[in-house]
């Protein structure tokens, strides 16, 4: 974990205190009753200081979350979520975590070891209680300490703050944008995140502005309590260029086991945006109990001509994913792409693709899939590639390869395509491929271990989609993704 | 080096090596070849331990140790190397990350420090050169879109990089025409030492005229049939397998 752990070289170097009162919020302390109710969305609202406007508006998610029905048609089991029976408002972290890394989950230990991550912070991951706010902090929350960083953005005029800041600071983009891209009534979760968001990060950048450096989660402030129901909104001006990087490498414990966020990206004219992430929550252990249920909606608007919205993920954690970042490619000329790698190990299940819907003139979009089935797990690609009737001369290629690690996961591809318009060209490959045996021996015939060959063979499968990770990202996920695909073998 | 004693082994079901004996001395290349079906695959596959290929009598030493007691990988490290007829293809990973994992895996199970990434190349580079393998192949994924005379330059290459005690080489001059075939012979050669053995497998003389052995082996139904020094290659050349119970035509 190179990165993480720079950060918290940098922390070290700053006075503790000027940090943690610096930058800390007071919310820590008050939590709402379990259950949700037009009260406790009032009450969110109100502790975060919020105009009328937007409490207005989660009331209305509100009521319509109340009239829906949990989908049902991705091809993942797990019992019934109880809604009333969570807590919608500042969780109570410090109390109900581990009492200390004995009580840990010793696989999540060795991962941890193996990460090379020091004991100070895999009690923060782990969620140890008493563990030191400040390493958290500093982990998870650096923009505040790394203030070259936020004079660099500042000097270039791109904001990149908490939503809540946004919500006080620059009301009329918030109020502009917020649910353009994903209405308040899209779906089940989504409109229970509009609802009861609780944090999450803005980006605006500026006509014109090329963001001179990759804007990080490692670098948000009041990370703490955004985790359950996070909510982020970017917007890159005319002719502007941002690349995001979301999550972290380090396998993270959270007693939130229901994770449901909404991201928004819009890029107006020749704008472009690249969005990347790397999801690695806690995945269950062996058994496959009590691992995150990541039920996710990301959403690119490509509102201007030739504008680009590109998304890269990298899942590996989580009990259960259920996310599909889409790019609606209104403007003419514009483009989408999206890039996964997906592995599922243990008893994990993975329903992710995308959504590419071509509404623009010579709209192009590309998908690249790499989805990896071991252990008893269920990976399922879903995908939908439309052309709208005004859509001329949509192009897209999709590509869908599933490796197979054993013979008792399963892999799935459900492609949808729908053409509208004539002129549209919409290629789809898909292949599926197990390890061979002959290709396994013959790496151990070279003196690697059957996990080493397993990671180098993986490695060369997912090739094409870990080039469109940021490079700091890149060494740190191959490294990922042997880590994930223990055990698959033997 | 290495010691083979009364060597049954199964395919399937099928017995297909029926008491094989062969001692091979450090310093030697012994040849075996034989007809097709004799068994000169299987033993090569045995000895690297592909799974599947069931031991059911016999031992096989190999510098004192008892092979069959080693997984694959195990005896990789050990110094058991073996030059695949048909070299597997790994899309994705480039030969050289191929070369660099294999290499420090081995070293790191010897105890041996691992070559940093300049030293590393630096040394596959010039081993590459010895073979006229060109950089850029070894740039390609592993064995993809290769040539067979590239496939076959690679296992040298892998055979010269790992330093094995044990070299066994499986048909590796199938598939190469005459000038591919010299560059290989010419990469064995300069791998023989006093501290390693070497197991030629092949079906033709001709190979022996570039790699001369130490001795011949002509392996029939599992078993070697017939030992003598190289003048034993040339004989089959002009009689064949038949009285090994090949067609006559097989030579």
């Amino acid at each position: 974990m190179p990165a993480v752990q720079e950060t918290v070289e940098r922390v070290k170097e700053i006075e503790v205190d000027k940090y943690k009162y610096g930058f800390f919020t007071d919310i820590e302390s008050v939590k709402a009753p379990k259950g949700l109710n037009e009260d406790i969305v009032r009450f969110i609202s109100a502790k975060k200081d919020e105009p009328e406007w937007l409490r207005d508006w989660r009331l209305e998610a509100y009521r319509r979350w109340r009239t829906m029905q949990e989908p049902a048609w991705a091809n993942v089991q797990y019992p019934k979520i109880d809604f009333e029976d969570l807590y919608y408002y500042a969780a109570p972290k410090s109390t109900e975590g581990p009492k200390s890394l004995a009580d840990v989950d010793p696989e999540l230990l060795k991962t941890y070891e193996k990460l090379g991550i020091p004991l100070k912070e895999q009690e923060v991951l782990a969620g140890v209680q008493g563990a030191p706010k400040v390493a958290v902090d500093a982990v998870f929350d650096s923009v505040s300490v790394v203030t070259t960083f936020k004079e660099e953005l500042a000097k270039a005029g791109v904001i990149f703050c908490s939503i809540s800041e946004a919500v006080k600071n620059h009301p009329e983009l918030v109020k502009k944008y917020l649910g353009s891209v994903v209405p308040a009534t899209d779906n089940f979760y989504a409109t229970l995140n509009s609802a009861v968001f609780s944090d999450g990060s803005f980006v605006y950048v500026p006509e014109g502005v090329r963001c001179p450096m990759e804007l990080s989660t490692y670098f948000r402030i009041n990370a703490e309590n955004t985790g359950q129901f996070e909510r982020t909104l970017i917007i890159a001006e005319k002719g502007s260029y941002v690349s995001y990087l979301e999550g972290c490498t380090a396998p993270m414990r959270d007693e939130n086991q229901l994770h449901a966020a909404v991201v928004e990206l819009v890029a107006l004219e020749d704008a472009e945006i690249k969005y990347s992430t790397v999801q690695n929550w806690y995945p269950g252990d062996a058994k496959g109990k009590g691992g995150v249920y990541n039920f996710v909606t990301k959403r690119g608007d490509c509102r201007g001509d030739r504008s680009k919205i590109s998304w890269t993920q990298v899942e590996t954690g989580s009990a259960i994913t259920w996310k599909y970042p889409s790019c609606i490619l209104r403007g003419d000329g514009s483009r989408g792409e999206f890039y996964s790698i997906a592995i599922s190990n243990g008893y994990q299940q993975v329903d992710s693709g995308t959504k590419m819907i071509h509404l623009g003139k010579d709209t192009s979009s590309r998908i690249i899939s790499k989805g990896i089935a071991a252990g008893y797990s269920n990976n399922t690609y879903r995908g939908l590639v439309s052309a709208h009737r005004k859509a001329t001369n949509a192009r897209n290629f999709t590509c869908c390869d599933s490796l197979l690690i054993g013979d008792k996961c399963g892999a799935h591809t459900v492609p949808y395509i729908e053409a509208k318009n004539a002129s549209a060209t919409f290629e789809h490959e898909a292949t599926t491929s197990k390890i061979s045996d002959d290709q396994l021996f013959y790496c151990l015939s070279r003196g690697l271990s059957e996990e080493e060959a397993v990671a180098l063979i993986v490695n060369g499968f997912v090739r094409d989609v870990l080039q469109q990770l940021p490079m700091e990202f890149m060494a740190e996920t191959q490294k990922l993704i042997s880590i994930s695909l223990e055990g698959s073998v033997g | 080096m290495l010691e083979i004693k009364n060597l049954h082994a199964n395919v399937a079901g099928n017995e297909i090596l029926k008491g094989l004996d062969l001692t091979l001395p450090a310093g030697e290349v012994h040849a075996i070849m034989g007809p097709n079906g004799s068994g000169k695959s299987t033993l090569a596959y045995v000895l690297a331990g592909k799974e599947d290929y069931e031991v059911t009598e016999g031992s096989i030493t190999f510098k004192g140790k008892d092979l069959l007691e080693m997984d694959p990988s195990e005896r990789a490290i050990a110094g058991v190397f073996l030059a695949f007829q048909y070299p597997m293809e790994i899309p994705g990973v480039a030969t050289m990350t191929f070369l660099r994992s294999a290499v420090n895996a081995v070293r790191k199970a010897r105890g041996e420090e691992e070559l940093s990434t300049p030293d590393f190349l630096r040394e596959a580079k010039a081993k590459a050169k010895d073979l006229k393998i060109d950089v850029e192949m070894l740039r390609r994924p592993l064995n993809v879109g290769f040539s067979g005379g590239e496939k076959k330059r690679n296992e040298i290459l892998q055979m010269a990089l790992l330093e094995p005690g044990l070299c066994v080489l499986d048909e590796t001059d199938s598939g190469l025409d005459i000038d591919a075939l010299r560059i290989v012979a010419d990469g064995v050669n300069g791998l023989r030492s006093k501290e390693r053995a070497m197991l030629v497998i092949t079906h033709y003389q001709r190979l022996l005229d570039y790699i001369v052995p130490d001795k011949v082996h002509v392996m029939s139904a599992g078993r070697i049939a017939r030992s003598g020094g190289p003048e034993l290659a040339h004989e089959l050349e002009k009689s064949g397998y038949a009285e090994f119970g090949g067609e006559a035509t097989a030579a």
